[in-house]
C-alpha cells in the first residue's frame, strides 16, 4: 500500500495554504481515508495551531527526519477526526534543516501507513518549498483572485513541472489543481475581481475548487478547527466539494456560495459556462 | 460595457479593474514563461554539447559558450566553441579512422 502525496503550495504567502491543508486533510479523513498532514514550513510552523494540536507537539517532523525520534512518537492523532494525523514541524531549527535524505526517509515510512499524505509547503520558491513539492503526485496550487497571487502561482506551476521527483525521473507529470480562495462572486459581477474562467485561462490548470471569502475561515482557525469540520458553513462546504471533486465523486460545475445567497455557476450565461467547463 | 464583456473576450480597452488585471497578467506571464523555458534547457544543452564535441576534439569544457537571445521577432541561439590552439589538426587518415566504427 502506497500513499498518494498531495502538496499544497502557492508561491505567495498568506493565500490559505495552511488553512487548505488542514481543511482538505480533515475532509479526506472524514470520508474514511487515512490522512497525514505534514508541515514543511520549518521555522514558521502553523499547521499545529490551525488544527488546534499545538500543545500536544513533543517530537516533530525534523526530529524524525534527523533520526532523533521515531515516526510513531511524532505523529499526533486528531481527537475529533479519527483518521487524521499530524506531523508538526519545528520552530527552532533553521529553515535549511530538512535534508532531501531525511525527507525521503520520512515520506517512505508515511507511505506505508497512510492513504494520503498532505504536504503544507512554505511560501516562496526556496529550499523548503522544493522539499515539499519534490515527492508530490498531485499539487494543489492555492491562489487568490489577485494579480500577485496569480503570478506567483504561475511561477510555482513552473517549478512543479521542472523540479519534482516525477519530472526528474521522467515519470508521469505531477497532476496540478487550482484552488481559488477568498473568492467573492459579488465583486466579480461589478468587475472588481477576476472571474474564475479568467484565472483558469491565465494559469491553464484544472480548477479543483473555489472557497468563498468567508467569516467561517477565521472563526475555525481561532478555535483550532479545520474549516471543513463544520460542513454547514460556506467554506466548509467548499472544501468538501473540492475533496469530492478530487476523488472523482462529482463532476458538476463548482458551486460558489456568495455571502448573501448561494449562487451556482449554472445560473451564469451560457457563454461563460462553456468557457469555464469546456467539457460540459 | 457590461461586466459580461469581460467573459466574452471583448478586446476593447478594459473598463473594469478586473479586465485590467487580466490584461496585465497575460503580458507579464508571457514574458516570464519565455525566460523560464530559456533558463531550464540552456545548462543541459551546454553539457550535452561539451560531451559531443569532446568526443571528436579535445576541448576545455569552459571554452564552450551557449547563449540564447530572445528578441521580439527573432531569437538567436549562439554556440561558441573555442578550440585549443596547441592541438595539431588531425591528419586525413586519423580523422577518417576516428569516424569509422572499428572493424
Amino acid at each position: 500500500m502506497s500513499a498518494t502525496v498531495i502538496t499544497i503550495t502557492s508561491g505567495k504567502g498568506g493565500v490559505g495554504k495552511t488553512t487548505t491543508t488542514a481543511a482538505f486533510g480533515a475532509a479526506l479523513a472524514l470520508r474514511g481515508k487515512r490522512v497525514c498532514v505534514v508541515d514543511f514550513d520549518v521555522g514558521l510552523r502553523n499547521l499545529d495551531l490551525v488544527l488546534g494540536i499545538e500543545k500536544r507537539v513533543v517530537y516533530d517532523f525534523l526530529h524524525v527526519a534527523n533520526g532523533q525520534a521515531k515516526l510513531q512518537q511524532a505523529l499526533i492523532r486528531d481527537k475529533r477526526i479519527d483518521k487524521l494525523h499530524v506531523l508538526a514541524t519545528s520552530q527552532t531549527h533553521e529553515k535549511d534543516a530538512l535534508t532531501p535524505e531525511g525527507v525521503n526517509r520520512v515520506m517512505a515510512e508515511l507511505k506505508e501507513e497512510f492513504d494520503y499524505i498532505l504536504c503544507d509547503s512554505p511560501a516562496g520558491i526556496e529550499h523548503g518549498a522544493i522539499m515539499a513539492l519534490y515527492h508530490a503526485d498531485h499539487a494543489i496550487v492555492v491562489c487568490n483572485p489577485e494579480v500577485s497571487s496569480i503570478r506567483d502561482a504561475d511561477r510555482i506551476l513552473g517549478f512543479i513541472a521542472a523540479r519534482s521527483k516525477r519530472a526528474e525521473t521522467g515519470m508521469e507529470p505531477v497532476q496540478e489543481h487550482l484552488l481559488v480562495t477568498r473568492f467573492d462572486p459579488d465583486r466579480v459581477k461589478t468587475g472588481e475581481m477576476l472571474p474564475l474562467n479568467d484565472i483558469q485561462d491565465i494559469l491553464s490548470a484544472e480548477l479543483l475548487g473555489v472557497v468563498p471569502e468567508s467569516k467561517a475561515v477565521l472563526r475555525a482557525s481561532n478555535a483550532g478547527m479545520p474549516a471543513s469540520l463544520d460542513s454547514g458553513t460556506d467554506a466548509g462546504r467548499a472544501y468538501h466539494d473540492a475533496v469530492a471533486r478530487f476523488l472523482g465523486e462529482v463532476r458538476d460545475p463548482i458551486r460558489v456560495a456568495a455571502p448573501r445567497a448561494t449562487v451556482t455557476v449554472q445560473e451564469e450565461p451560457r457563454g461563460f459556462l462553456r468557457r469555464l467547463f469546456g467539457f460540459a | 460595457m457590461s461586466w459580461l464583456d469581460v467573459f466574452r473576450g471583448n478586446r476593447k480597452p478594459p473598463a473594469t479593474t478586473a479586465g485590467a488585471a487580466k490584461e496585465r497578467l497575460q503580458i507579464v506571464l508571457a514574458h516570464e514563461r519565455i525566460n523560464r523555458s530559456g533558463d531550464d534547457f540552456l545548462p543541459r544543452l551546454q553539457r550535452e554539447l561539451i560531451q559531443v564535441v569532446a568526443r571528436y576534439v579535445a576541448i576545455d569544457p569552459k571554452a564552450v559558450n551557449v547563449s540564447l537571445d530572445r528578441g521580439g521577432d527573432m531569437s538567436t541561439l549562439a554556440i561558441e566553441v573555442e578550440l585549443p590552439p596547441a592541438a595539431p589538426p588531425p591528419t586525413g587518415r586519423d580523422a577518417a579512422a576516428a569516424g569509422r566504427p572499428a572493424v
